[in-house]
């Protein structure tokens, strides 16, 4: 089964959901190695989307995406607004016209919203960022579509290492953003973005499962 | 949390119609783009300096908007950049024709935003330049960081360029004087306490009583490192040691300095710290011939302060002296 554009709906809805119940929890992780505003400015830029996107019911996955990353781009500032808009822009791109995605253009949606991120955080893996969650569910994604696994699980397996890939940063020196201030004392946190990406993978992989 | 606000998500909001109506004969405000603009602007022929970034730093930057200083200042949520929507719009406001130059603090929100408003600004054809200040000492400039945050120098940027740019000057000069100034001053700032985001409605860190944070930027991030609380004399040294070998400061040299308050410390304590910096510079044959003390670059009600010390010439110092009228800077005019 193909992942439709009211899967993507719903997906964005979950999302929202998932991301202002856990305001707070992203916001004590942020307290800890950044500013103390990764879970409000989440939940303002989400909150923001689902306003944007009510009335795309019968829009294409790559109009909804571009329609996510430039209210993300337009609401959330700090970091997390340019990296998840360049993020959703990006995936839109790779999207344009479609009104559902197959594993294989699954895999490329995130290939392109994996390289927007690098290219305007200029960062790669390994920088306790939200790449350590996104390069891992990347990888295990192309991994998944030459095993020609169902969608459903391939979108688990990816959550799944995002949920590794997060978890692992907190044994990561930060060497970018704001955390990397802190040089040493930035080890033995988890990072906020690469919370945030989880809890985004987790809830396509929650929406296409149910 | 004890806050004299209404509700956490108005603060910057309410917080920037009162400075509409306080200072009505000097800026204009936007409250639905969240933009401050010189009463007078756009000024033909005459480079426009646009600034922003989080709220919380106040008086930093809607407060240096004026004759002398800036054109216009986007203020984001408290500690959170603006967005690139607010500096085009912004950009829109003070654009004379002479081109606009952003003046950018050296944090990752801040620098990829203002990037992203300068890409949409070159596609419709304004001419943009920026500059990032990057003058915090405690940040080892290395490829493992983000690099040097920007705190103090650029209150003394916005004001020095600004100065020059009241001249008509064109917009590479503008430029090439907010990079010389950015390379000649360097800071560096602690903490007595913490400082409470209202959106978060708790302390970012804890510091006890007999503690210090030292090497602290101004959004409540935690510094290099804690030690033990110590006397003014001692902290003015911690601080001023590393901005003097960092600038490479020699006997003969002049400079400016400045003692800021990080929002929660009082008067009375910051000139006790300027006297001790007055003292080691003294010992070491360098002159103070500009100075400013108070609440400049702030980290909401933070305790403590930043030390910044800026190089000066001939230049510098004609720009610094020219007449300046803001709602928190003003003289000569």
């Amino acid at each position: 089964m193909p992942v439709t554009n009211k899967d993507i709906l719903h997906w964005l809805q979950r999302s929202t959901q998932v991301l202002h119940e856990n305001n707070a929890f992203l916001t004590q992780l942020d307290s800890a190695i950044g500013d103390a505003d990764h879970g409000s400015n989440m939940d303002r830029g989400f909150s923001a989307v689902i306003t944007k996107i009510s009335g795309m019911q019968e829009a294409d996955i790559g109009t909804l995406l571009k329609t996510v990353g430039t209210t993300l781009v337009s609401t959330v500032g700090g970091a997390s607004g340019p990296l998840y808009g360049t993020a959703f822009l990006r995936a839109g791109m790779a999207t344009a016209g479609k009104q559902h995605l197959e594993g294989a253009e699954i895999v490329a949606m995130f290939e392109a919203a994996v390289e927007g991120i690098k290219a305007r955080g200029k960062a790669q893996a390994g920088e306790k960022t939200m790449l350590d969650a996104f390069i891992p569910a990347l990888e295990a994604g192309k991994q998944a579509q030459l095993e020609q696994v169902p969608v459903t699980e391939l979108l688990q397996r990816m959550a799944g290492s995002a949920e590794s890939g997060m978890k692992a940063t907190i044994d990561l020196l930060a060497t970018k953003g704001r955390a990397s201030y802190l040089g040493e004392r930035s080890i033995g946190h988890q990072d906020p973005g690469a919370t945030s990406s989880w809890l985004i993978l987790q809830a396509l992989a929650d929406t296409v499962a149910s | 949390m004890k806050k004299l606000i209404n509700k956490p998500g108005d603060v910057v909001r309410e917080a920037l119609a009162g400075m509409a109506s306080a200072h009505a004969d000097l800026i204009k405000v936007d409250l639905e783009q969240q933009i401050i603009v010189r009463k007078d602007a756009p000024l033909q022929n005459k480079v426009a300096l646009i600034s922003g970034g989080g709220s919380g730093h106040e008086p930093l930057h809607g407060g240096y908007v004026g004759y002398g200083m800036l054109d216009a200042a986007c203020p984001g949520a408290v500690f959170t950049s603006p967005v690139p929507d607010q500096m085009l719009t912004a950009t829109h406001a003070v654009n004379g024709g002479a081109g606009v130059l952003y003046i950018i603090k050296n944090y990752t929100g801040d620098v990829m935003n203002f990037e992203m408003a300068a890409e949409l600004a070159a596609t419709e054809g304004i001419e943009v330049a920026s500059v990032i200040t990057n003058d915090d000492v405690a940040v080892q400039d290395s490829l493992y960081t983000a690099g040097r945050r920007g705190v103090g120098v650029t209150v003394l940027l916005e004001k020095i360029v600004g100065g020059l740019a009241e001249t008509g000057a064109p917009l590479s000069q503008v430029a090439d004087l907010a990079r010389k100034v950015n390379s000649q001053g360097r800071s560096m700032g602690m903490a007595l306490t913490s400082c409470t985001v209202p959106a978060a409605g708790k302390p970012t860190f804890e510091l006890g009583e007999d503690e210090m944070e030292i090497g602290i930027g101004i959004h409540g991030e935690p510094g290099r490192r804690r030690t033990r609380l110590t006397t003014a004399a001692e902290i003015t040294e911690i601080l001023t040691n590393p901005v003097i070998e960092d600038l490479g400061l020699k006997a003969g040299d002049e400079v400016l300095a400045m003692v800021n308050g990080m929002g929660g410390t009082p008067l009375l304590e910051l000139y006790i710290v300027f006297n001790e910096l007055q003292r080691i510079l003294q010992g070491k044959a360098i002159s103070i011939t500009r100075s400013l003390v108070g609440n400049y670059i702030t980290s909401l009600e933070m305790a403590g302060c930043s030390i910044t010390l800026l190089r000066l010439d001939k230049q510098l110092q004609k720009y610094w002296d020219a007449p300046v009228h803001t709602p928190a800077l003003r003289w000569g005019r």
